[in-house]
């Protein structure tokens, strides 16, 4: 399966410019999906409002190139802290609900955002700004070149995926699994679990922040619309699609949905038409994804699939 | 002072408008626990049939019932081809699906109206100002609509609080599985539920379409307003609908006409200038924010097993 991630990479060495800028992008997202994959397919928390983290990076890294900062490293630090710290804010109220209401909340907040994002004229408000250049790293590795940026984002991919995994794997991320599986036994196991969905929550939010930089950096460009609701929608369909709760599935999710919608508009020019029945299509049918679907002699996770 | 009650009055109107969308959207969530995103895709199918009609045949009348009625078979269609195994499936499963709906309606409008907004025209039974407040000419088309959100206000309150069938969606809000026990025919009540909820969506639809653009994609707005408004006031619970959609509207007018100059006693214009419209546009979530924390269920939910 780690191969599979793999072969994108060497095939950009030989590939056409466009290529290398479309996989930056699918690398991006499919940091993001792992992001949200981590508090939606292991924690249960259906966040749909998680683009707004996106938009934070990508916002951080503007903002901080306008007034002249260059450094990658700086651009990554804040966009993370900055993303964290909404995510914190985000948290604590939305945490405090469940269910129905978590998932409005959330959505409603990453709506506030994307408004305060058009009305922030002086970073281009509605119509968005273009950056300058991209980041550099310590003035070693210039990010403009197109190669450079993927390798950075690849990178980066592997690292948060790393954490991830181990995330899941280590005792926060046993407490995470249980909570969403049976809160009221974490809770009389003397868990707090607020706490716990919480740190998971900024966890997550930071992750997806880092993507919205580097989005920003691939596209030279940013726009409140990276936080519009429909590219929370987007983000929770790539999980679906690749498989809940596998993280790995979230990466393929990412990669199957970008080709899948440059597929479809090749088809026809009303590709959304066919994106949303087979969306509906397979929500109906295949709930596990595509990597649910692919290691289905090994059962994933008990808890992550249909509810109960 | 005379500014105060303009603003009040088109507060009171986007409340109206707010609690039209909101109603449908609190009856199903409350009642069918089931998370409709889909909604907003109804009032837009109501504005965009309604203008069409309106501007082909120039009978109102006839553009408010050919709209109503195709709203009406669209939303009994999706809810018996689609909704019926949502039912039981879990919220996260009901948002990707009905935002699939979204993503195949929006693109069904363009297709068949084109990507550029459509005119939708103020009925000429409904032009033209008059002075509720003295010195101030308010336009007779948004008075008609607080007028007429008030009359499906009551009549849902008659609805919903002295008839059978009110009683069962109020029960089935409470409690959904003890009155299938009962031996409801729950099928049919869900039926009825959404239909009426996609009936309001449509109406506010129609009435919005000359205040708004109408264009594929135009419910979300509003839909999330009413997500917020029905978090507010308490799924599930109409009452808190109407008082929460009236106050929020109220609130995000107030809030967007008057945080200028508020803010510009405090600081200087030009940083009043800078913050107003992004703080005016966070108002009404940081009133949601504020609910939630002592109220984390809304102002009046249902009372649940």
């Amino acid at each position: 399966m780690l191969l599979l991630l793999l072969v994108p990479q060497i095939s950009d060495l030989t590939g056409q410019a466009y290529y290398i800028g479309f996989f930056t992008r699918v690398v991006a997202f499919a940091i993001a999906a792992v992001s949200l994959d981590l508090i939606l397919g292991f924690g249960g928390m259906v966040s749909f409002g998680h683009a707004a983290y996106l938009g934070v990076g990508a916002y951080a890294l503007g903002i901080l190139l306008r007034h002249g900062v260059t450094n990658a490293l700086v651009h990554l630090l804040v966009a993370m802290a900055a993303s964290a710290l909404v995510a914190l804010l985000i948290g604590a109220v939305s945490l405090r609900t469940k269910g129905i209401y978590f998932i409005m909340i959330t959505l409603a907040f990453s709506q506030m955002l994307y408004y305060l994002g058009v009305s922030l004229s002086a970073y281009g408000g509605d119509d968005g700004m273009s950056l300058p250049a991209r980041s550099d790293f310590f003035g070693v590795l210039d990010f403009a070149s197109d190669t450079a940026l993927y390798y950075f984002a690849f990178g980066m991919f592997v690292i948060f995926f790393w954490i991830s995994r181990h995330l899941v794997m280590s005792r926060f991320g046993v407490v995470i699994r249980g909570t969403k599986s049976n809160e009221r036994r974490m809770i009389a196991l003397g868990y707090p679990t607020y706490r716990y969905q919480l740190l998971a929550f900024v966890i997550s939010g930071a992750m997806c922040g880092a993507a919205g930089m580097l989005l920003a950096n691939q596209a030279l460009y940013v726009s409140p619309s990276l936080m519009q609701w429909s590219r929370s929608g987007e983000l929770l369909v790539m999980v679906l699609l690749g498989g809940m709760g596998t993280l790995y599935g979230a990466a393929v999710g990412s990669l199957v949905l970008m080709i899948l919608e440059k597929l479809l508009s090749h088809v026809t020019d009303h590709w959304p038409i066919i994106l949303g029945l087979i969306l509906v299509t397979v929500v109906r049918f295949a709930k596990r994804g595509i990597f649910g679907w692919l290691t289905q002699t090994r059962p994933a996770h008990a808890n992550g699939k249909k509810d109960g | 002072m005379l500014l105060a009650l303009e603003q009040t009055l088109n507060g009171l109107q986007l409340g109206v408008l707010l609690f039209l969308m909101a109603a449908g959207l609190t009856l199903v969530l409350g009642v069918m626990q089931m998370i409709n995103l889909a909604h907003g895709s109804v009032f837009m199918i109501g504005a965009y049939v309604c203008a069409a009609v309106y501007a082909a045949t120039s009978s109102y009348a006839m553009a408010l019932l050919v709209a109503l009625v195709v709203a009406l078979t669209v939303g009994i269609g999706i809810e018996v081809l689609i909704f019926r195994s949502l039912y039981q499936r879990d919220h996260l499963d009901q948002v990707l699906s009905t935002f699939g709906l979204i993503l195949v309606f929006n693109e069904v409008m363009r297709v068949i109206w084109g990507p550029t907004a459509l005119h939708a025209g103020v009925p000429a039974f409904l032009g033209g100002h008059i002075e509720v407040i003295p010195g101030i000419p308010y336009p007779i088309y948004r008075l008609a609509i607080i007028g007429s959100g008030l009359v499906l206000a009551i009549l849902l309150y008659v609805l919903v609080v002295h008839t059978k069938l009110g009683m069962l969606i109020r029960a089935g809000a409470s409690n959904r599985i003890m009155i299938q026990a009962l031996g409801v025919n729950i099928g049919l009540l869900y039926t009825l539920v959404f239909g009426l909820g996609a009936v309001l969506a449509a109406f506010a639809g129609i009435m919005a379409a000359p205040l708004l653009t109408v264009e594929p994609g135009m419910g979300e707005g509003p839909l999330i307003l009413a997500f917020v408004v029905i978090v507010i006031g308490g799924i599930g619970s109409v009452k808190g609908a109407l008082v929460a959609a009236v106050f929020v509207g109220w609130f995000d007018t107030m809030g967007r006409a008057f945080l200028k100059p508020l803010l510009g006693l405090l600081m200087s214009s030009a940083a009043a200038q800078a913050a107003a419209p992004a703080i005016a546009s966070m108002l009404i979530y940081i009133l949601m924010a504020i609910v939630l924390l002592f109220r984390p269920r809304g102002l009046f939910p249902p009372r649940t097993r």
